[in-house]
């Protein structure tokens, strides 16, 4: 789950990780208000979407960027004028970009010089670990690819979060004043700590500023949660913005499936992530566009595969559907009785090709010959995506039957 | 012989008294395979597929002498029965379950090193020896007892390719699902190396997946140490980037977990790649060149 900045802000001020005073406002007149009652000579006027890369982002049809400085009430409201209400385009949010319904005004401070940190889980160390980078305010990845070295890493244990020497190695190897190792020691030992507390999957705050004080604010924050853990965070829930999020993928994500909206015109629904890839790979791979990603999970019953077909076809794009199962702990029976069901229910309009195999395979094929429902079997991973390529090209020509 | 299992193997399975617990216990049963009790607290006395059920693993693991365990215990609780087969002596752990959280597994994880235990997933479908021994949920009629030893991150791919293995006359020595979450017990280096010193194996297929840089490890080891013929497919080529990885990955594998630096490393080791999912088969069919 994602979360906006300004939210990412509370969460680490509650955990006593140092940032700025700041207001979210609504409407320009509110970012004017924000301005004037925190008081300090210049503020950062910030666009809050889910989506990174809003400083060098601009609004649709106009020059204004994702965050800009305001050095009065009036500028605070031009720029938030110029940002609500309207459609951000950043690297990440991709050409048709999101819409702004917030703007986070926050106090300058003065700077000496950017940083990076994230904490992460990592793969290979098998644990938790806080990354830091004197190349802040840049684009990580980049840095990671041109330059690794730049790259600092410190694994820690969850319980016992990070040692004290490790912070004090990292603030030597990121050339910190010795005066400022002290308070780099409590800013990165604090925000391991709320990583832990929040189950989060990723806290960034890329700048992470060294102020002309000597002390570490968090200029930026980015944060996620692991969805595995929310069950335990109820506090989280409330942070959730479904209007961030596709609506298509909250309501899969309700129903307990894993859904991600494409724009192709094949629908998928598959069980395991990797098939459904690889669903998805031997599409293309035969001439198709897939229209989504949809792993309806390893337990899905008939009420959520019907739910998944309804997602499905709620896209407009879809001209054809393919279903792969390949039957482990789903049986071939539950898909074909929600095929069947969802065909009477939610009713098909558009060419259906499955392709079963596994747990209980021969009585799920038995179910879907007595129903009677249109339905295109296949028999094995080439014939399914060839047919479904070719049932999804025949609606784009009328005329002609698939 | 084969690896992690085989017909001498005595299961239990925590979460027995679940649905999901109870029907793939009997699966495991059907298939042969020595089901020896169950494990869920509070149902000790219990009995489930005619098999005894057992407070603790330590007194299933008394009473019956198992030595592996098949975990189907909720997410919530199931880094903590992990750590209970571990605590118990269990020496295979091979846990199912779906959606534990990943800092539970960062908290196992060091005690799973410290132990004599091996822990296969989680979010994983088993491990299967054909013909033997099945762990697991994964289903038992695709698969042909052989020579080809067959690991991945995916569970339903895995099936597909064994599926095509079978029908191409290739059966398997092996099949682990080494599970899909990012902190898993068993890594492909680990089977890799049980793999190549298991003279029943002669060659190895490998099912990877975009993110993290497990398989350009993979690579590497193969290139150092793995002498028989290996081949493996990469599912998520066509993966639309930044959709479902985000900053992270990226950032720790310094630029590596693309379908494209995958690819390129493990036809840098000799592994013969796979070009679709429809030819995972008949790539291990390549990669033996006509040898069985």
């Amino acid at each position: 789950m994602k979360i906006h900045e300004f939210q990412a802000k509370e969460l680490l001020r509650a955990a006593g990780v140092p940032v700025l005073a700041g207001r979210v406002a609504t409407t320009a007149s509110e970012a004017a208000a924000a301005f004037t009652a925190l008081g300090t000579p210049v503020c950062a006027v910030k666009a809050q979407i889910h989506a990174g890369g809003r400083g060098k982002g601009k609004v649709k049809g106009s020059e204004q960027r994702g965050v800009e400085l305001a050095k009065s009430a009036a500028d605070a409201e031009r720029i938030a004028a110029g940002l609500l209400g309207q459609t951000l385009v950043t690297i990440q949010t991709g050409p048709e970009g999101q819409v702004v319904r917030r703007v986070f005004v926050e106090s300058g401070c003065g700077i000496d010089r950017e940083l990076y940190c994230a904490v992460l889980v990592d793969r290979r160390v098998g644990s938790p670990v806080l990354i830091a980078s004197t190349a802040g305010g840049m684009d990580i990845e980049e840095v990671a690819a041109k330059t690794p070295e730049l790259i600092l890493s410190e694994p820690f244990d969850p319980d016992r979060g990070l040692a004290g020497y490790q912070a004090r190695l990292l603030a030597s190897k990121l050339k910190l004043p010795t005066p400022s190792w002290r308070h780099a020691e409590t800013f990165f030992r604090t925000l391991c700590r709320a990583f832990v507390d929040l189950d989060a999957s990723l806290v960034e705050i890329n700048p992470l500023v060294l102020t002309k004080e000597g002390t570490l604010v968090a200029l930026d924050a980015k944060m996620t949660f692991d969805d595995n853990a929310l069950f335990r965070h109820k506090e989280l829930a409330a942070l959730r913005d479904e209007a961030e999020e596709e609506p298509a993928e909250t309501r899969a994500a309700a129903a307990g499936l894993s859904y991600v909206k494409l724009n192709g015109t094949i629908g998928c629904l598959v069980n395991g992530a990797g098939l459904a890839m690889s669903t998805m790979d031997l599409v293309k791979y035969h001439g198709g566009e897939p229209a989504n990603f949809l792993d309806v999970g390893g337990g899905a019953d008939v009420k959520q595969v019907t739910e998944a077909f309804r997602i499905i076809l709620s896209d407009k794009h879809v001209k054809a559907i393919l279903v792969h199962i390949f039957g482990g702990i789903m049986r071939c029976t539950t898909i074909a009785t929600a095929l069947v069901e969802a065909s009477k229910t939610v009713g098909f309009t558009v060419p259906l090709v499955v392709r079963l195999e596994g747990t209980e395979v021969e009585e799920g094929k038995k179910i879907l010959a007595a129903s009677g429902a249109a339905i295109i079997t296949a028999d094995g991973l080439t014939d399914a995506a060839q047919k479904v390529v070719a049932a999804a090209k025949a609606c784009h020509t009328p005329g002609t039957s698939p | 012989m084969s690896i992690l299992v085989n017909r001498d193997t005595r299961v239990i399975c925590q979460g027995i008294t679940g649905k999901v617990g109870e029907f793939h216990t009997r699966g495991c049963l059907d298939y042969g395979t020595r089901m020896v009790g169950g494990v869920t607290p509070g149902k000790g006395g219990e009995k489930v597929a005619g098999l005894p059920v057992f407070d603790t693993v330590a007194e299933a693991r008394a009473a019956t002498g198992a030595n592996a365990t098949m975990i189907f215990v909720p997410p919530a609780f199931a880094a903590d029965a992990i750590l209970e087969a571990v605590g118990s002596g269990i020496e295979l752990v091979i846990a199912i379950t779906e959606g534990i959280p990943v800092l539970d597994m960062a908290r196992v994880m060091p005690v799973v090193k410290a132990s004599q235990s091996r822990l296969i997933g989680p979010n994983c479908p088993g491990v299967i020896t054909p013909g033997e021994c099945k762990i697991g949920i994964m289903p038992g009629y695709i698969h042909t007892p052989g020579h080809v030893g067959v690991m991945s991150r995916s569970g339903t791919l895995t099936y597909e390719a064994v599926w095509q293995l079978t029908q191409l006359g290739h059966g398997q020595s092996t099949c682990v699902g080494l599970g899909g979450d990012p902190l898993v017990g068993s890594s492909f280096i680990d089977i890799l190396e049980l793999f190549q010193n298991d003279p029943d194996t002669h060659a190895i297929l490998m099912m990877g997946e975009i993110g993290g840089s497990a398989e350009e490890e993979a690579a590497a080891f193969v290139k150092a140490h793995v002498t028989k013929p290996v081949a493996a497919f990469i599912a998520g080529r066509t993966a639309p980037p930044g959709k479902r990885m985000g900053h992270a990955g990226a950032i720790i594998s310094g630029g590596k977990g693309t379908a494209e630096a995958k690819l390129a490393a493990l036809r840098d080791a000799g592994i013969e790649v796979a070009e679709s999912p429809a030819d995972m088969g008949a790539s291990l069919v390549r990669a033996m060149g006509g040898k069985r």
